[in-house]
């Protein structure tokens, strides 16, 4: 047996072709062993399938004439529907010449967003100050009356994309101060407030929606003063309110109980007083833990408030039989899905990554 | 720091933690009443001026509405009662029986007790059912119902669709959750935006989509599409043949549940024999035997135990067979595609969380991949897996609600048109609110049942 040297190695041989590279990504995921090739196969059939006439409808045989006589001679899609009734999808009834001001409105908006993705200005006061103030600018706008000098545009004339975000975004605000209350009583020992937020929370969370909505624009007026007419996207708003604090509640909880009890213990041992405890030292961890579950929160609502249309609101989703009997472009229902599902989606995605993103950069609990 | 502190006095009442506890709680009541009196005077004004009488009497009023899709309501009286009163009887003696046993040798018990108990619980109620079957009467709803019996009828539509669903759901899930784990990079970005593209999509909007455009696309009556009889597809609906009982479908139905039980007899003395002398038992031929052949003997003594009613063109539409009409197809087919997305994320990070040396280990022991999956995986994804189905599931009998804006007459929709015609907006809101409520605690209820028997057992 002759003694082991370096120079006796064997040189390290290339691993085969068929493991590394494109081919063998190709052999591993896509054709080895023999039923992923068939898998394979069939997947391709699967998405052929579905794609090619979608893609036949959508763009070969579509028109995008303004004109309904040129769409008419297309068998596709008739893409000059949407373009023509675009503002009537953003903003439904809305007066031709006042669009303008939710146009500001989404202006002021967007740019506080972008101001608020750069870091160097996320921590300063004055977009802080600007955020506060912008619900109050942009109702202002888009009602007008008041100081503002603007002609009034009532809630009934508000509708499509501008009204579902509106409602989704009001909800949202409204619903967070009363979530975290029941969340707070429903972590509590009071005897009386803890019964009380659990049995709010387990009733609302065991009925659908459109129960609640109906609720609101059925029974709320008969509890209300006689006189006193409440309006009909605000009763909307206390419905879907009513409905996802229950649930945004329940995503505070397990922020609430997810901190640990150390903390607590530090600030009774520093003699804090329960809200100082709870405002300074609880709710900020608490609350950051929850932001992932609060965005798929948010998602919920804007997804749910479609079943406004059920009580007779003309959101994004009811505008599509709005525009469809107009006349002019009769029973163009799938352009119009298509068009409200594009925007849903994105909008939901795009948060959903929002969520996704926020979840792996936070650094986990137990740090 | 030799002095000691001076004896505090005592804390004044609203200094303390409790003391303001109690005085935020009064705050709270007290507000709560004043709210709930505040309100309770003002929908008596409203009423009264509304000319509306409140009240439950009005649900004895003859409805007068027709209703498209009526599911036979059994009327309580007779066999019903006798069958209601044996299953109750019988899941009290089974439940007796289980915990005597458990305080006697602090065990569970062995097949004999089992036996036994199974009789009571599930052998008694089903004779009962055969003895009593002439005297339950089913009643339809006719539009000379009464509005009680409307609410009931829709709240039987709403159950179908809901145990369909969550049936379908789950199946469909499943499919989406094991072609996302594939190594076929393929099927698995397929399945990826089946589940991104469907959950993020309003589930309204996804029934509008089935019922005005998919269903919209089928061929009129005339030109139906047929598959030689057995399924008639057009705009009217889906059209299936119905089977028919004859004199043997008693017995057969019977064999066919005596089967089941021997299965499962026979599956718990092969695991038995499996933790006792680590001996695998093959129970599929047997157990394939009892399935086929019981049923097979009961068609050859009993005669034919059902006929098919094969639907036929009739007038303007097809009569006969089983139909489904457009509005249940399209809420079903939109709550399960929905739905599904949701499933199949649950099911894939059940299973992938559970962790790799567990697979690893499981392979180390020699398990093929089906004993890995089946008695190492699977059992720990259960325990992740459940609770967040179980929200599923009520989200199902929840959105089944969404029906109304398509008009399928499940419980929220018949509501909703007795609401319109009789006025009496806070009895129906009330009735809606507590049967879902009694609904999701009932589903509730039975999951959590579920969940205690795949939850980790702590030893």
């Amino acid at each position: 047996m002759s003694e082991y040297t370096p120079s006796q190695n064997i040189p390290d041989r290339q691993p085969p072709a068929t493991s590394v590279g494109i081919i063998g990504w190709v052999c591993k995921n896509l054709l080895c062993p023999w039923y992923n090739a068939v898998l394979t196969i069939v997947s391709c059939w699967a998405i052929w399938s579905a794609v090619a006439p979608f893609w036949e409808w959508a763009v070969t045989n579509a028109s995008i004439s303004l004109d309904p006589e040129v769409a008419k001679q297309h068998t596709g899609a008739a893409w000059g529907f949407i373009r023509d009734m675009w503002p009537v999808f953003m903003t439904g009834v809305y007066p031709a010449e006042e669009r303008w001001r939710p146009l500001i409105a989404l202006c002021i908006v967007v740019v506080l967003v972008s101001l608020s993705l750069v870091a160097s200005y996320r921590r300063s006061r004055w977009l802080k100050i600007l955020w506060f103030v912008s619900p109050i600018v942009v109702f202002a706008l888009v009602y007008g009356g008041g100081i503002t000098g603007l002609p009034v545009v009532g809630t009934h004339y508000w509708g499509g994309l501008m009204l579902t975000i509106m409602l989704s975004i009001v909800a949202m605000l409204a619903a967070f101060p009363i979530s975290v209350l029941l969340a707070l009583g429903r972590t509590s020992d009071m005897p009386i407030a803890k019964p009380f937020c659990v049995a709010y929370i387990e009733l609302i969370r065991g009925v659908p929606l459109i129960t609640l909505l109906f609720m609101a624009s059925v029974v709320l007026p008969l509890f209300l003063p006689a006189g006193m007419e409440l309006d009909k996207v605000l009763r909307a708003l206390v419905g879907i309110t009513m409905f996802f604090s229950a649930y945004l509640a329940e995503n505070i909880r397990g922020g609430l109980q997810g901190i640990s009890k150390g903390q607590y213990e530090a600030a009774d041992a520093l003699g804090m007083s329960y809200w100082k405890k709870t405002i300074v030292v609880i709710l900020p961890q608490a609350l950051r833990i929850v932001i992932p579950p609060m965005v798929n929160n948010f998602i919920g609502i804007l997804k749910d408030t479609s079943l406004v249309g059920i009580v007779g609101l003309v959101d994004l989703l009811q505008i599509a039989f709005a525009t469809t009997s107009n006349p002019k472009w009769f029973g163009r229902l799938e352009e119009a899905y298509v068009f409200i599902a594009f925007w849903y989606w994105i909008l939901c995605y795009a948060l959903s990554s929002y969520s996704q993103y926020l979840e792996r950069k936070m650094p986990s609990a137990s740090k | 720091m030799s002095e000691r502190l001076a004896p505090q006095d005592k804390v004044p009442f609203w200094r303390s933690p409790q003391g303001r506890a109690w005085m935020f709680q009064l705050c709270m009541v007290g507000g709560f009443l004043w709210l709930a009196v505040s309100m309770y005077r003002n929908t008596l004004v409203n009423l009264k001026t509304r000319g509306i009488s409140s009240g439950f009497g009005f649900l004895a009023n003859e409805a007068g509405f027709r209703i498209g899709e009526v599911t036979g309501i059994p009327l309580p009286q007779g066999g019903l009662l006798w069958f209601l009163l044996s299953l109750v009887a019988g899941l009290a003696i089974s439940q007796l029986i289980a915990r005597q046993l458990k305080s006697d040798s602090g065990t569970p018990m062995n097949s004999k007790w089992l036996s036994v108990s199974l009789f009571f619980s599930i052998g008694l109620p089903m004779l009962t059912l055969y003895v009593f079957r002439d005297s339950i009467e089913i009643a339809h709803y006719t539009e000379s119902s009464s509005y009680f019996m409307a609410l009931l009828t829709g709240l039987g539509n709403t159950l179908k669709v809901t145990v369909i669903g969550c049936v379908a759901s789950t199946i469909l899930g499943l499919l989406i959750a094991l072609g996302r784990l594939s190594p076929n990079w393929l099927l698995s970005n397929i399945c990826r935006w089946y589940v991104e593209l469907n959950r993020n999509l309003p589930v309204l909007l996804q029934l509008f989509f089935w019922y005005f455009i998919v269903l919209q696309q089928l061929p009129n009556v005339r030109k139906s599409i047929d598959l030689g009889g057995w399924l008639i597809l057009n705009k009217r609906g889906l059209f299936l043949p119905s089977l028919v009982p004859q004199q043997g479908a008693w017995l057969f139905c019977a064999t066919i549940v005596v089967a089941l039980v021997a299965i499962w007899v026979l599956r718990r003395r092969a695991i038995r024999i499996l933790d006792e002398t680590g001996m695998p038992v093959k129970i599929l031929f047997p157990a394939l035997g009892f399935l086929i052949g019981l049923p097979a003997l009961a068609w050859l003594v009993g005669g034919q135990p059902f006929t098919l009613d094969f639907p036929v063109l009739k007038g303007f539409n097809f009569k006969g067979g089983t139909g489904l009409t457009p509005e249940f197809t399209a809420l079903v087919v939109g709550l399960t595609v929905y739905v599904s997305a949701f499933n199949a994320e649950i099911i894939r990070s059940g299973i992938e969380a559970v962790s790799k040396g567990q697979r690893e280990a499981a392979r180390a022991l020699a398990m093929n991949e089906r004993q890995v999956m089946r008695i190492v995986i699977l059992p720990q994804a259960m325990r992740i897996i459940v609770p967040p189905m179980t929200s599923e599931y009520l989200a199902i009998a929840k959105n089944s609600s969404l029906a109304v804006a398509i008009g399928y007459p499940e419980f929220v929709s018949v509501g909703g048109t007795i609401l319109n015609q009789s006025g009496q907006a806070v009895e129906i809101v009330g009735i809606w609110m507590g049967v879902y409520l009694c609904i999701s605690l009932l589903i509730s209820f039975g999951m959590n049942i579920y969940n205690s028997k795949v939850a980790l057992v702590e030893r």
